[in-house]
């Protein structure tokens, strides 16, 4: 609503934060449980109440996990992995922004014929279930000599990001005023000088979206993590998953919670840091239709 | 202005990746939903069998009915509340920042945080109806989780929470879209508060419900790691959804003929439906 | 010219004429064995190889019994870099020999002589058309039952029930007692494990032959299987109300702890015992389902060699050699709560319940009592035995009777 109206302190207005508290409430509880958890020693997870404070407050479950926890045969916790994780997402949400705008400026900025068809093409390819792509991706990293590597997982990753990120850019500068990428062409700028120097730098908004989105879904990959990688190469969810699904010994319940957490640190950050630019990148026509 | 060699060019490798990658993959799938592959491809022919073996699947049909279960759910309450959050977070309210990020915050974490999260708080045993067992409410059941029936609708209160911030975000950003003048014009003219938004702001908001309708279907198809982690598909194979059995009938129970009949199935069911919505985005493009 | 051919025909003559020089001392391992007990005993065999200078490569994918790690291997084999080895159980191991894409161990095992060592029922997986594909490190079995002394004492159980229906009648004893009679996880292949006991304990070692195994349509639709699935119900009324997707070793813990009196499990479960400091004998006791002594239902994990390159073979060779060395099958089936896969490892440093397993072990394979399980893939291949799961679980949750659940399970074994 673009008015400000009066904000005095009415019964609307109480019951309005009555109302977001709650749901606020509702919204931490998962997390409130698997932090609460993550603090208590193991015996009172046994014992006690999933809801209830820690009795005993204890920082080795994050400790663990972190260091010390077993992942395979080696007690490595989930460090090394966290670094590979990193290797991965950097490069991968890079390029695939990059081609993202890229396609994005090529299908709004010029005209030719099948423009629609390819677009809708790519828009149907985020639907595709990775299960089907697992044998023949694999075929196909073995033909290109990825197998195995960081490379072939952001080969994959980034492949599979196109349809976002060019449905996000291309209705981005579908909505870019036409004017200023016209004059910027009479006054004598190329292909690239649109790009570069009129296009790209207004589209922060996106470009956060974007990013947001992508860093989002390839860190919490998992199952192309598994699959394409091999001892060298396996990303944090993969290691998330040996930590939490191990079938035999004791459950430790405290150090799998506080490694969910470890591992899902890097997308709470980014989320809770840019939150408000992802609404405003959102706003700027992005993905408005 | 008309595309040059360049712009085609620089194109062109999406577009082959897409198609390859892609479009190519899929043939190969509904190539072997012909054949009779169990443990790795194999490049026979066998007609019908695998489609037929399919149908006669129960756990097929669970997967379908689930699926259609989850999907209008999830995808209904999501827009609903996700709508709903938008139009109080709207309110000028203070703090918007700290209420937006905690509805926004589950989106970034993985399903198999999410679903061991709601896995333990769903768990008769030791999540929530034991804690209200504790706070004195001793008749307080809430063991949908163990439920046959019932657990179904345990991973659509997952799905929902892990979504609902995100299509928050885009009403968010549509209602503030939303051309001011005509909001004062309506007051001007003594609308009220939810008369405005029901009849000028929502109306407008169309392209935004295609918009979440789409990421949402998008999710509800690619569930395979919520199930898993939160119920493992049971009990028993109650929550089964066709991504999981494409995953089941593909690499656990060695029958991969079957399991890409079912990902061709689920694939001619996500085209009928987002294919509408693709043909009204290239129409809008043709049309400027 | 000339001298160019020569030259390359002599570099493809020393390629191939012997080891390379530049051999790759490292193995790739991708197994699901990623904590505790497990993760130790694994660890045995890495620092084993370390000391003859090869490295150890992890690769775990945890999951599902193995479920995400063989997602995983299709995909490594088909990419054409496969691990040096994998971790498999039964069928699976079968199926992967089919695909030809495996190695040849017959040099190894002629060396070692394992042949004579290793059980033929086990052999029926480790061998492919008469090659061995396969190096097995234990022998698990199915038909175990786990008791809680000290429950049962309070019950007013006094020995081991020697026939089902003592079995049973205990159970209800330890119920009315206060106990949970049956700790169990409701998860399909927990289920279908019960059932590997109740099908022996119910038609003996021929039925669970002719229906299970040889899949003869008359066995499988007969009163006897009826009967099963009448023993399965009975045991369903000894869970408790929360069983459903439980874990196994949640189950166990309800044991140890003392809310339960029994639990049906494979002999894994004792490693939670020993974990929690019981001691059999004096806190628990292990004892084989009740009609099944005499008879073993095994599952034998089983690391499978994939075809690698020249330069991987040695180290691949020395992998196989130190799974099958009788210290590390000693060592490593003491953790695990198995027995070894070979028959000549003396049982000086298991427990009494390893040194009774052992004990069985040799007595079925002597009398051909040895058949592998058909919970846990070594009765059936993969779609068979998913098929078995299919109507058990369902029949256990209730959604079928006994007489649906026999017909539903003659239509999915129909061959």
């Amino acid at each position: 609503m673009a008015e400000r109206r009066s904000t005095g302190i009415g019964p609307d207005r109480i019951l309005l934060y009555a109302v977001l508290l709650s749901l606020a409430f509702l919204f931490l509880l998962p997390v409130y449980v698997m932090v609460v958890n993550s603090v208590k020693p193991l015996d009172e997870i046994r014992s006690g109440n999933l809801m209830a404070l820690p009795i005993e407050w204890t920082i080795e479950p994050w400790l663990t996990a972190w260091s010390t926890a077993q992942i395979g045969v080696q007690p490595t916790g989930l460090r090394p992995y966290f670094v590979n994780s990193f290797l991965l997402v950097v490069p991968a949400v890079a390029i695939s922004t990059l081609v993202g705008a890229l396609n994005g400026y090529i299908l709004t900025q010029f005209r030719f014929r099948g423009a629609h068809v390819l677009f809708a093409a790519m828009l149907f390819s985020v639907f595709i279930p990775f299960q089907i792509v697992l044998i023949p991706m694999a075929k196909t990293l073995g033909v290109l000599g990825l197998a195995g590597t960081v490379k072939g997982l952001v080969f994959v990753n980034v492949v599979y990001g196109i349809g976002f990120t060019t449905l996000f850019f291309r209705n981005y500068y579908a909505a870019f005023p036409h004017e200023l990428v016209s004059s910027a062409r009479m006054d004598g700028a190329d292909f690239f000088g649109v790009l570069f120097r009129i296009l790209l730098p207004s589209s922060a908004p996106i470009i956060v979206v974007t990013v947001i989105w992508q860093f989002t879904n390839i860190w919490n990959e998992f199952l192309f993590g598994a699959s394409f990688s091999d001892f060298s190469s396996f990303p944090i969810t993969v290691a998330l998953n040996n930590l939490v699904n191990s079938s035999t010994g004791v459950k430790e319940y405290n150090v799998h919670f506080a490694g969910a957490f470890i591992a899902a640190i890097p997308t709470l950050v980014v989320y809770l840091v840019s939150g408000k630019y992802f609404v405003r990148g959102l706003m700027a026509g992005s993905v408005k239709g | 202005m008309r595309a040059g060699a360049l712009p085609k060019l620089l194109l062109s490798p999406s577009v082959l990746l897409v198609l390859v990658c892609v479009y190519g993959y899929i043939m190969f799938t509904i190539y072997l939903s012909f054949t009779s592959s169990m443990l790795m491809p194999l490049y026979d022919w066998a007609g019908t069998a695998s489609y037929q073996r399919l149908f006669a699947q129960e756990n097929w049909h669970v997967a379908l009915s689930n699926l259609w279960v989850f999907a209008s759910l999830y995808i209904g309450v999501a827009v609903v509340l996700g709508l709903g959050f938008a139009i109080l977070i709207d309110q000028h309210i203070r703090a918007e920042g700290m209420f937006r990020s905690i509805f926004l915050y589950p989106m970034a974490l993985s399903f198999i945080v999410t679903g061991t999260a709601w896995k333990w708080l769903l768990d008769p045993g030791v999540g929530l109806e034991h804690t209200m067992h504790d706070l004195g409410w001793e008749s307080f059941a809430f063991g949908w989780i163990k439920d046959s029936d019932m657990a179904i609708y345990c991973v659509v209160i997952a799905a929902v929470w892990q979504t609902t911030g995100f299509v928050m975000a885009l009403f968010l950003a549509g209602l503030r879209g939303v051309d001011a003048e005509q909001i004062s014009a309506a007051r001007v003219d003594g609308a009220r508060t939810w008369q405005i938004y029901l009849h000028i702001i929502i109306p407008q908001l169309g392209p935004v419900f295609v918009s979440a309708f789409v990421i949402l279907a998008h999710m509800a198809i690619k569930s395979y790691d919520l199930v898993i982690a939160l119920t493992n598909g049971g009990p028993g194979r109650s929550t089964w959804l066709p991504s999981v059995f494409m995953y089941q009938y593909s690499f656990t129970r060695n029958e991969m003929s079957v399991g890409a009949a079912s990902a061709v199935m689920m694939l001619a069911a996500i085209g009928l439906v987002v294919l509408p919505y693709l043909f009204s985005e290239m129409h809008k493009v043709k049309n400027g | 010219m000339r001298r160019k051919i020569i030259a390359t025909v002599l570099a493809g003559a020393f390629s191939f004429a012997g080891p390379s020089f530049a051999a790759d001392n490292s193995v790739e391992v991708l197994h699901w064995w990623t904590s505790g007990g497990e993760a130790a005993a694994l660890n045995v065999l890495k620092g084993n190889l370390e000391k003859q200078g090869i490295k150890w490569n992890d690769m775990p994918v945890a999951g599902g019994g193995g479920e995400a790690a063989m997602t995983a291997v299709r995909a490594r084999v088909t990419a054409g870099n496969p691990p040096t080895a994998v971790q498999m159980l039964g069928f699976d191991i079968t199926d992967w020999g089919k695909q030809g894409v495996v190695a040849d161990l017959n040099a190894v095992a002629a060396k070692e002589g394992w042949d004579k060592t290793v059980p033929a029922a086990l052999q029926k997986f480790s061998k492919y058309n008469g090659k061995w594909i396969a190096a097995p490190v234990n022998v698990h079995s199915t038909n175990w039952v786990w008791a809680n002394k000290e429950v049962l004492a309070k019950a007013g159980v006094t020995s081991e029930p020697k026939t089902w229906d003592e079995f049973i009648a205990d159970a209800e004893k330890v119920q009315k007692a206060g106990f949970i009679g049956l700790a169990h996880g409701g998860q399909p292949w927990q289920d279908a494990t019960l059932f590997d006991g109740v099908v022996m304990a119910t038609g003996g070692i021929d039925y669970y032959r002719k229906a299970f195994i040889d899949l003869d349509q008359k066995a499988i639709n007969s009163p006897t299987t009826e009967k099963v699935f009448r023993r399965m119900s009975q045991l369903r009324k000894l869970v408790d109300k929360d069983f459903s997707g439980r874990d196994w070793n949640v189950a166990s813990g309800m044991v140890i702890s003392g809310k339960a009196g029994f639990q049906m499990m494979g002999d894994w479960a004792k490693g939670e015992f020993i974990n929690a400091k019981k001691v059999p004998g004096k806190d628990f006791l292990c004892f084989r389902t009740p009609g099944t002594q005499g008879t073993v239902s095994f599952n034998s994990d089983q690391f499978v060699m994939f075809k690698v390159g020249a330069d991987k073979e040695a180290a691949q060779a020395k992998l196989a050699s130190a799974i099958m060395d009788p210290g590390f099958q000693s060592a490593f089936n003491v953790v695990k709560g198995s027995v070894p896969a070979r028959t000549d490892v003396p049982d000086t440093a298991f427990d009494a319940c390893g040194k009774k397993g052992m004990k069985d072990l040799a007595e079925a394979n002597k009398k051909n009592t040895l058949v592998g399980s058909i919970a846990h893939g070594h009765a059936v291949p993969a779609s068979l035995k998913n098929a078995i799961y299919d109507v058990v679980t369902r029949h256990f949750n209730g959604q079928l009777d006994d007489k649906k659940a026999v017909a539903a399970l003659a239509s999915a074994l129909k061959q």
